[in-house]
């Protein structure tokens, strides 16, 4: 998707049908897909002002004076990043996250990156109950910033959360080392596919590839 | 031949800090051992020596009559398994299978041998229903018999717990201290749990600013009020040890 030129128009419009396809397919509600999407809000704005702050040929558009160039770029990124978003949202909303973690290590992803991503994985409530309990204490103590300038507890207590994760992360790796931990992480379960596990799951996958091929032509 | 023997150790933490000034402890095969004593008596620092997390300036440490050291280090954290205080630092693998398995994958098993451990071990503490869950979807008493699980696959001989009573609910509390009895292990338990120090263990170890304070069959160290109160040690209000079954 991503090596798609950005002028085949006609290209996006079937991935993006292949993914609606691929949602209806796996019973996921579309309205659900379509919400997790806002996650990609903060990268927009800066799309929104690509065509404004881009040099080069100037266009006019409904009295506005827009760069092309930045047009262009700002449609690329916006179709692909959301696409893309929409892709990894099925992956997540469809497949445990055990079952990524196996899969990367099917596909021969380093096991250093899957440990890394299953440590993020499993640290992640931690770190977001342990920052819920301080923002508790915080509230439990008056603390209700309204204003920009009374934020200062906010970043004594990021700073604070950091150096908890730390700490964790050492006794983590104390516990690691206890249990016989010598530098490589034994293999996760082994999980078979089958030839037919294996042509189902780059179906998708090589349709998209024929698309690519297709639009470059 | 004893299960552990500690003898003449010290240690300082980098920072100067001296956390052990000589100490000298001794448990028998089979035996329940409670380590009691304050906070910054040295209890944690002295779990840590046991299977060589931290190294002594001086003394040494034998297990089932191995010395600890460099070469057998191994073989030392196969035999001596630790249980952390908090299950959230001894959980860190992605499913509770995983988990079970990290011990025993890292002494080399594998295959059918390695999935008898971790079924063996979810069995002794009554959590094999849970095997394919991820640990932070299991309550914090299954969390802490997962813990358990995870260094008793490793067939060790001895087990050290750290506070293993420590933020359970009472019910939690007595499921875990049965499945601690059914266990055919040496045990080394720091607690500040007096009636369970009691319940589990026939002998307790005082520790006070690095050293060995008391040594005795558990009820006659609770009951012995200098001792008790010249080690920061309490018993619960309206607790009674003469008055256990």
């Amino acid at each position: 998707m991503v090596a798609t030129p950005r002028e085949a128009f006609w290209a996006y419009g079937v991935y993006a049908g292949l993914i609606v396809s691929l949602t209806l397919n796996a019973r996921v509600p579309l309205r659900s897909l379509i919400r997790r999407l806002a996650i990609e809000t903060p990268f927009l704005i800066f799309v929104v002002a690509l065509p404004f702050l881009a040099r080069g040929e100037r266009i006019d558009v409904v009295g506005l004076s827009l760069s092309v160039e930045g047009l262009w770029g700002a449609w690329n990124i916006l179709v692909k990043a959301t696409l893309g978003a929409a892709t990894v949202m099925l992956l997540a909303s469809t497949t445990p996250i055990t079952s990524i973690l196996y899969g990367l290590q099917k596909l021969r992803v380093p096991s250093v990156i899957v440990a890394i991503a299953g440590f993020m994985i499993r640290y992640a409530d931690v770190i977001a109950s342990e920052m819920r309990r301080m923002k508790v204490g915080r509230q439990s103590r008056g603390y209700e910033p309204r204003v920009l300038w009374q934020v200062r507890a906010l970043a004594s207590s990021a700073g604070t959360l950091f150096i908890r994760s730390y700490e964790r992360g050492e006794r983590v790796h104390l516990a690691m080392m206890s249990r016989g931990y010598s530098g490589t992480m034994p293999e996760l379960a082994a999980v078979e596919a089958s030839p037919t596990d294996w042509l189902r799951a780059f179906l998708v996958p090589a349709v998209a590839a024929v698309i690519c091929v297709l639009a470059w032509l | 031949m004893n299960a552990l023997e500690v003898s003449g150790l010290a240690f300082a933490y980098p920072d100067g800090l001296q956390a052990l000034f000589g100490v000298d402890l001794t448990v028998a095969r089979g035996e329940r051992v409670a380590l009691l004593g304050p906070n910054g008596a040295g209890k944690t620092t002295l779990v840590l020596h046991l299977n060589g997390v931290l190294t002594a300036g001086a003394g040494s440490v034998h297990v089932g009559g191995l010395e600890l050291n460099k070469a057998n280090l191994k073989e030392i954290r196969r035999r001596v398994a630790i249980v952390f205080q908090d299950p959230d630092d001894q959980l860190f693998m992605p499913s509770v299978r995983e988990d079970v398995a990290f011990g025993p994958a890292n002494l080399g098993i594998r295959g059918a041998e390695l999935d008898a451990r971790i079924h063996g071990a979810l069995a002794a503490v009554g959590m094999t229903d849970h095997v394919h869950r991820p640990p932070h979807h299991l309550s914090y008493g299954q969390r802490r018999r997962v813990a358990v699980a995870t260094v008793l696959a490793m067939q060790p001989e001895i087990l050290v717990l750290d506070e293993p009573s420590s933020n359970l609910d009472p019910a939690a509390k007595r499921e875990l201290a049965g499945i601690l009895k059914g266990l055919d292990l040496t045990m080394l338990m720091v607690t500040h749990d007096m009636p369970y120090a009691l319940e589990l263990c026939d002998r307790a170890v005082v520790m006070n600013e690095g050293t060995i304070a008391g040594d005795g069959p558990t009820p006659e160290i609770l009951a012995d009020e200098p001792l008790m109160r010249a080690n920061r040690l309490e018993l619960p209000y309206g607790f009674d040890p003469s008055f256990s079954p």
